[in-house]
């Protein structure tokens, strides 16, 4: 017998219902004396709001992966559960941000349907990606966090405009590759044995480059910086399918990084923390250390939800700095160990692999570049600040999807996702309305 | 364009499966050194959030408890030690800032309750806190006070007194004390006290040359290899040349052929020093090992906390193969440096038949609902000498206390067999460079037919012999531990 695309995302939202209960029950048993017996309630909410999000997805995309909304919805269970661990009132914040992720996701699903409009106004959609990105500098409205400009701030308003600047970027790159691929790899020559793009299509290309510098300068947001520019390097990639210019590519973004590392202090003192954080381990190699120590505090099976220490007892000094937003992960190794970390690292995977998927299915060209763009730049955000606190890359203020504390995360990547299951609906009833009405194996 | 997206989500993997490596690296691989980084507080934050478990003498006193500070999230336990000073030694301390040591640090594990990940897992589904055990130790709360009393009033000093049949440390006594409960406010004080050395314990840690008590040890090395037996005479005169250099009897006098109890009775330097020279190097050695010497006593205190006993150079070991002056040796002179520890196992195992017991100050272990979930099981450690070596000895060491150098160790009615020793050091510099200093010893065990006890008192820097200071110490705690076994 075989399920329907939405029968197997109602049938694999179960094994999520099924966690998130365990979750909150788990923190619930830890700090019965701390909490209210609330827990349960919230738990059985976060999962009505769910099976509406299916329903929907019933009704206006009933063709779309099966897969992704399980798999996200699995996320940001995960991440309820753990920053209510750590702050009740962040988690009910958090929760309203999920709900309202939820409804610009059905909004944009709603609007978006014939998702091609979003060629037509590339430029426009690129101007308010490099604007939102400039937002944090503009006077008034800007704010600055650790050195770094990440939020704005309009009346009581406040996000980070990065986060929503990233779908804008990609829907531009996307749409202006489809449009000049046939002529960047046409209109390549060699020159001294190195395949160069022809200087003349180069221009927007540059702008993008130009935008991941400035990020690194002026808004100091060496994570952000990198997250564009590999998602960049990874659609010229796949569009063009030339090696090289991800090579060029790559040793402009180094070269840039390398003056800017030793020119501007900001950028030099992460990556001289990043390489000796035993330097000054008190204060500004302190947040890097700490959130090492976490880990080697997990071992294999972790301490447990609700166990790991987030301040110094008797103090309101924080242990692991910044444990709901960047070093969340950190939090997820003490308490789960290893293999909850390896868990979690497994579902971005899984997502990865189902927006890839959809990316392949895909047969006109802007789906197939937006879809990679979509997924490359969602997996790229993980491993950036994954790998920030792992010491992989130096430590840079990203959110991780889904988990991470934060309205602005949420919100941009549930567009995200509404964007990616659009194209996915369409992908997968193209593919199988011409073989009679049968599914096509969802794996 | 399907090839380069399947090639990107290969990177991706490759990207995930770095995370993947540094993140076991961190948690897995390197995470013990992690957590022994001078920067890193967190274990020591999160013991402090665990109710350590008491640890008690034998008699149920209270020797080290935690007292609660604040409440909810920010409870923290504080150690305390409610007898102060006079367990210093050998339970120790534990504090968040100035670490731990001795029986504090080496039970670490089960004061605080670590169980192996599996069960704190079902610990965790049960809802429990982690909470520490209570171990109870064989210290003998009155023998304690009496031989830290004794000791406060003879000098620097150490005492150990061990059950011979199980090896449990009834008594560790170390002189000058220190209260553990001062550790926090001045423990860079009580290291910088270089001519008391408090937090040394003397004990396990005090390295004093053994001076005629160790003859007991070549006497056992001469009966049991078959060398001599207890008839044997060997003629002692007043004076020997060995290796050029003169070795005397105390006052040069001249024995004539005698028999091992009345060396031992007398004890007498030509008379043994023959004897190891007899027995020879590889066999006296042998003997020292199967005692116990050249490797660290198996007794539950940290490792780096006791010491190995042997012929030391320069801080190191010597062996069989290295030049030494195996006479001089015999005779407890030479380079030898011994721990009062292990002058108590050599005792111990002459007690026991011969058979040395595992010396542990640990009895048994309480989880918080009052079950008893460990308690020790007596392990024998070697059988340095067989049983009628150890009896002929034990008679020879009978002879020392009714008639020779130890009679101030006699307790009335009762058989004591012992051995006294005092070596001359002079110009040590542990007591601040004095003119005549002696370390005084006493070695043995009471009832000589039926031990209960076996000790090994020492006192350094003292003017006075062996049996006037540290026979009346031995005779002192053995006749407590005596009296509360009746």
């Amino acid at each position: 017998m075989r399920f329907s695309a939405r029968n197997r995302e109602l049938l694999a939202l179960i094994p999520v219902a099924l966690l998130l209960s365990a979750g909150f029950a788990a923190v619930f048993a830890q700090e019965n004396a701390r909490l209210g017996n609330l827990s349960l309630v919230y738990g059985a909410y976060f999962l009505a709001v769910c099976l509406a999000t299916h329903v929907y997805l019933r009704l206006r995309l009933p063709d779309a992966d099966p897969y992704l909304f399980p798999l996200v919805a699995l996320l940001t269970a995960f991440g309820l559960v753990m920053v209510y661990r750590i702050d009740e009132g962040l988690a009910r914040d958090q929760a309203n941000w999920f709900v309202l992720g939820l409804v610009l996701f059905a909004v944009t699903i709603h609007f978006l349907r014939d998702y091609d409009v979003l060629e037509r106004y590339r430029y426009t959609i690129a101007g308010v990606g490099l604007l939102l990105l400039l937002a944090p500098r503009l006077p008034g409205i800007g704010q600055q966090v650790n050195g770094a400009y990440l939020g704005v701030k309009i009346g009581p308003l406040a996000f980070q405009p990065a986060e929503f600047s990233k779908i804008c970027i990609v829907v531009f790159l996307a749409s202006y590759l489809r449009e000049r691929r046939e002529v960047l790899i046409v209109g390549a020559r060699r020159v001294l044995g190195v395949t160069l793009p022809p200087l003349k299509h180069l221009g927007p290309l540059l702008v993008v480059w130009g935008a991941s510098m400035f990020m690194l300068v002026f808004i100091r947001d060496l994570g952000s910086s990198l997250m564009f520019f590999a998602a960049f390097l990874a659609l010229i990639y796949v569009a063009t399918g030339r090696f090289s210019f991800v090579v060029i590519g790559m040793a402009l973004f180094l070269l840039g990084a390398w003056f800017f590392a030793s020119t501007v202090p900001h950028v030099h003192d992460r990556v001289e923390i990043w390489l000796n954080p035993y330097n000054d381990p008190t204060a500004s190699g302190y947040q890097i250390l700490q959130s090492i120590f976490a880990q080697a505090d997990g071992g294999l099976f972790g301490k447990g939800f609700g166990q790991a220490l987030i301040t110094i007892p008797g103090t309101h000094d924080a242990l692991l700095p910044a444990a709901q937003t960047d070093t969340i992960y950190s939090l997820i190794v003490n308490e789960l160990g290893l293999f909850g970390a390896c868990g979690v690292i497994l579902i971005y995977l899984l997502i990865a692999a189902r927006g890839f998927k959809i990316a392949l299915l895909a047969d006109d060209g802007f789906s197939k570049l937006l879809a990679t763009g979509l997924t490359a730049v969602f997996a790229i955000q993980a491993f950036v600040i994954i790998g920030g606190v792992t010491r992989v890359i130096p430590l840079t203020g990203v959110t991780l999807p889904f988990i991470s504390y934060g309205g602005s995360s949420i919100v941009a990547n549930f567009v995200l996702l509404a964007l990616l299951l659009l194209i996915s609906d369409r992908a997968r009833r193209e593919a199988v309305a011409p073989r009679g009405g049968f599914a096509l194996e969802g794996t | 364009m399907n090839r380069q997206i399947v090639r990107l989500f290969g990177l991706i993997v490759v990207l995930f499966g770095i995370l993947i490596a540094f993140t076991s690296y961190w948690s897995v691989f390197d995470a013990k050194a992690l957590k022994d980084k001078e920067a890193n507080k967190r274990p020591l934050l999160e013991q402090q959030q665990i109710k350590r478990g008491r640890i008690l003498a034998a008699d149920g006193t209270v020797l080290a408890r935690s007292v609660a500070k604040g409440s909810g999230a920010n409870r923290r336990y504080v150690r305390r030690y409610p007898e102060g000073a006079l367990y210093g030694h050998p339970i120790g301390y534990s504090f968040v800032r100035q670490g731990d040591s001795e029986f504090e640090k080496f039970h670490n594990d089960e004061l605080i309750g670590e169980e192996s990940e599996f069960s704190s897992i079902l610990d965790e589904l049960r809802g429990r806190n982690q909470e520490g055990d209570d171990i109870v130790t064989s210290i003998d709360a009155e023998a304690q006070r009496v031989a830290l009393s004794d000791l406060e009033e003879a000098g620097f000093g150490a005492v150990v007194a061990i059950e011979p049949s199980s090896g449990r440390v009834k008594v560790l006594a170390s002189n000058p004390p220190y209260d553990p409960n001062r550790v926090p406010f001045e423990l860079s004080k009580l290291n910088e006290n270089e001519l008391e050395a408090p937090l040394v314990d003397r004990a396990t840690q005090g390295e004093f040359p053994p001076g005629s008590t160790f003859k007991v040890v070549t006497a056992a090395a001469g009966l049991d290899s078959g060398a001599i037996t207890p008839e044997t005479a060997i003629d002692a005169p007043g004076e020997l040349d060995v290796q050029g250099q003169p070795l005397q009897n105390d006052f040069a006098e001249n024995f004539g052929p005698i028999t091992l109890d009345t060396a031992l009775t007398n004890s007498v330097n030509t008379w043994f020093a023959q004897l190891g020279e007899q027995v020879g190097e590889e066999t006296l050695f042998e003997y020292m090992d199967r005692f116990g010497f050249n490797s660290t006593p198996a007794i539950d205190l940290p490792e780096d906390q006791v010491y190995p006993s042997g012929i030391y150079e320069g801080g190191k070991l010597l062996g069989p193969g290295d030049p030494i002056d195996i006479a001089r040796v015999a005779i407890g002179q030479e380079r030898l440096l011994v721990t009062p520890l292990q002058m108590a196992e050599v005792t111990a195992a002459i007690a026991n038949g011969g058979k040395l017991m595992k010396p542990q100050i640990w009895s048994r272990v309480v989880d918080p609902d009052g079950r008893v979930t460990k308690s020790l099981d007596p392990s024998e450690y070697s059988r340095p000498i067989d049983e009628q070596t150890a009896e002929e000895l034990t008679t020879a060491m009978e002879g020392v206390v009714s008639e020779g150098t130890g009679t101030n160790a006699a307790i009335p009615g009762v058989p004591v067999a012992g051995k006294t020793g005092t070596a001359e050091t002079p110009g040590n510099a542990a007591c601040g460079g004095g003119s005549e200093e002696n370390q005084a010893w006493f070695i043995g065990f009471v009832p000589a037919d039926e031990p209960k006890i076996a000790i090994a008192a020492t006192v350094g820097c003292t003017t006075q012999f062996g049996n006037d200071v540290a026979a009346p110490i031995f005779r002192d705690v053995a006749e407590t531990i005596l009296n509360e076994g009746s």
